[in-house]
């Protein structure tokens, strides 16, 4: 007996650790292989089990379907929020319950302020800028020769990370003394036009528009992609009898264009400023949130992760919930409301 | 469906030109009369070809930049703009081989890491997704409509929210720190918006196919391989795509459950610690960008039509 625990546990051993201690190229690989085998085993296993259509009653075999899947948002979304209300009105270590505490710290020190000033000219001005610039260039190419190419070129930022763009930006916002060769090329254009060069990212209160810009290059293949369908989906109609009424170029725009994909612009709107809202990567590649940068979804962070500040932190994570939330229900209801029209 | 720019709905019945931004569909029926407003268009507006090809470069020049520097020499990328490699044309791959193999500070470890945390955190999630869009689809239990609700309705939960206890429970159940804090935390996140998708390319096959089956003696489960699971090819397609972007592109959960771990740690966690400590090295910092760019670049331009097809279906994560 005592000779079949030993081997039990060093089985058990053996595969706690080659499920949880992966050190090597090889190794990882494989439990990564393994991993997705395991658990379509299991999946099917599940399947299996509830494919005896007589025997198996209705309740099992529905909780074989989505059982899974109730158990883990509970698990993994349910479960933390509710638990994140909780430390929000606690103390930094949670070890006492302080009330609003969190939350008008957040609110009145100077410090978020700043932060929430930030958030706010992000959420305001991502959305807008990139839904125009997006719009008008879907117009522009809008069955032309070039079209898919030009559009593909608006459209790959979308596909890198946000890490990624950064770098891509923190380059051309580089910095070198005017009377050195720039390496950036905004200072370039700068000293070309006989200007000083800038620390684009280090100067408050601009620097924060130049992290903007970095979101609104992500974010404006996504408008315009949407907007484009929408533009596609007009009618001929509508555009023949408005040509033939003299309607062209802006007018047509003004006039034809813009009323017909109202509802896409309102989806891609609250769209790109829910994504906004939580904005996390850029601030924290670009700036680390310091020289007055900062947004909730970076604040959240530090707060949380580096100066271990949990109340706080999770007062800032509440906040950013309760912020999403009327977005997302207006463009829920804007989904509708295009779906009762079709 | 003319005036619905977005319908969370329908996306999979439908031919990819018709509203894809591909836009062979509209002009292949009157092809003539569109080359003829292409000719007006091209001839009335000057002005606007110059603003389309203004936007287009001030949205590519700054990637161009990037990867003409990452093959430059690092001595050159320190005196001198990347633009002057028109006049003074030098390239190598020797930054390339630096952060790939380039010892301790080598980027490989994490790209294997991105690796391994990606393609489960995509199959995973689509799995257990297609079983509970297909439950609520087609099964009939009491309380249906309100699980699928609240499903839906836990789109609304900023990550953020989730984060701290989720460590908390990893920590105690001896997870934190591997592989599968990583892969758990994508596939739950991923749930609500899977399921609310397949769902709705589920609901829109036709329920006569279903009922035949059916008929014919199927349970569920035959149903389900034999007759749904093929049809729903392309939808499945294009949330991978997604969830594949979405994951490799991460920095948030990489960040809060496995910084500091070079053995689970991806690409992007990495990359931004680079920033953060050798953010002038940019003969490292640029192609360690490409080299964590690339793969969802090219999954991106071959497989950009299910791209498009789940964004105009709401695949974006809000």
């Amino acid at each position: 007996m005592d000779y079949l625990r030993e081997y039990f546990s060093w089985l058990f051993g053996e595969i706690g650790d080659f499920l949880t201690n992966a050190t090597t190229t090889p190794h990882k690989l494989t439990l990564m292989v393994v991993v997705i085998l395991l658990f379509v085993l299991v999946m099917g296993g599940i399947l299996f089990a509830v494919d005896k259509p007589k025997r198996v009653p209705r309740w099992a075999v529905t909780a074989g379907f989505v059982g899974p899947a109730i158990l883990a948002v509970l698990f993994g979304l349910v479960y933390p929020a509710i638990q994140t209300m909780i430390t929000s009105t606690q103390n930094r270590n949670g070890t006492e319950f302080v009330g609003i505490d969190n939350y008008i710290t957040a609110f009145t020190n100077p410090q978020f302020q700043v932060v929430l000033r930030n958030t706010a000219l992000w959420v305001i001005l991502v959305p807008i800028v990139s839904t125009f610039i997006g719009l008008v260039y879907a117009v522009l190419v809008d069955r032309t020769r070039f079209e898919r190419l030009a559009k593909t070129l608006i459209f790959l930022p979308m596909a890198i990370s946000m890490v990624g763009a950064s770098i891509i930006w923190r380059f051309v916002y580089e910095f070198r003394p005017a009377e050195r060769p720039q390496i950036g090329l905004l200072n370039q254009l700068l000293v070309l036009l006989g200007l000083d060069s800038q620390q684009f990212t280090l100067n408050p209160p601009t620097n924060t528009f130049f992290l903007i810009a970095v979101m609104v290059w992500i974010q404006t293949g996504f408008a315009m992609t949407v907007l484009s369908a929408a533009i596609k989906a007009i009618p001929d109609d509508i555009v023949e009898a408005a040509r033939l009424d003299g309607l062209s170029g802006a007018r047509m725009f003004r006039y034809i264009t813009v009323p017909s994909i109202r509802p896409a612009l309102v989806v891609v709107l609250t769209t790109i400023a829910m994504g906004t809202l939580k904005v996390f990567d850029i601030v924290r590649t670009m700036t680390g949130g310091n020289y007055q940068t900062s947004v909730i979804a970076n604040e959240f962070y530090t707060q949380s992760f580096r100066i271990n500040e949990q109340g706080l932190g999770a007062a800032l994570a509440v906040i950013l919930f309760v912020l999403v939330i009327p977005l997302v229900v207006y463009n829920i209801r804007q989904m509708r409301l295009a779906e009762e029209i079709r | 469906m003319t005036t619905t720019p977005l319908p969370p709905q329908g996306v999979a019945a439908r031919e990819p030109g018709e509203t894809a931004p591909e836009g062979a569909g509209s002009g292949r029926r009157n092809g003539l009369q569109r080359r003829a407003s292409i000719a007006t268009k091209k001839l009335s507006s000057p002005w606007a070809s110059l603003i389309a090809v203004v936007i287009a470069l001030l949205w590519t020049t700054p990637t161009i930049g990037l990867l003409v520097t990452s093959f430059r020499p690092e001595i050159d990328i320190r005196s001198t703009g990347w633009w002057t490699i028109f006049s003074n044309p030098s390239f190598t791959t020797a930054n390339y081989e630096q952060a790939l193999f380039g010892g301790s500070q080598s980027l490989w470890t994490d790209l294997i890491n991105t690796i391994v945390i990606t393609l489960p955190a995509v199959v995973i999630p689509i799995s257990i997704a297609l079983l509970a869009a297909y439950g609520f689809a087609w099964i009939d239990f009491k309380g249906r409509n309100f699980l699928f609700v609240a499903i839906f309705a836990l789109q609304i939960v900023p990550i953020q929210v989730t984060l701290i206890p989720l460590l908390t429970t990893y920590v105690d159940l001896g997870i934190n720190g591997t592989f599968w804090s990583v892969w758990l935390s994508h596939t739950m996140f991923a749930l609500p918006l899977a399921i609310f998708l397949l769902h709705n390319f589920m609901k829109d096959i036709p329920p006569s196919l279903v009922e035949a089956a059916r008929v014919d003696g199927a349970g569920h489960v035959k149903i389900f391989f034999r007759v749904l699971l093929p049809l729903l090819v392309p939808a499945i397609a294009s949330f991978a795509i997604f969830q594949f972007l979405w994951v490799w592109n991460d920095l948030l959960v990489a960040l809060t459950f496995a910084s500091g771990l070079p053995n689970v740690r991806p690409l992007t966690v990495r990359i931004a610690e680079l920033v953060g400590s050798r953010g002038g090295d940019w003969f490292l910092l640029s192609a360690g960008a490409f080299v964590s760019m690339i793969v969802p670049m090219l999954v991106f331009l071959f497989l950009q039509r299910y791209f498009v097809r789940g964004l105009l279906a709401g695949s974006v994560k809000g």
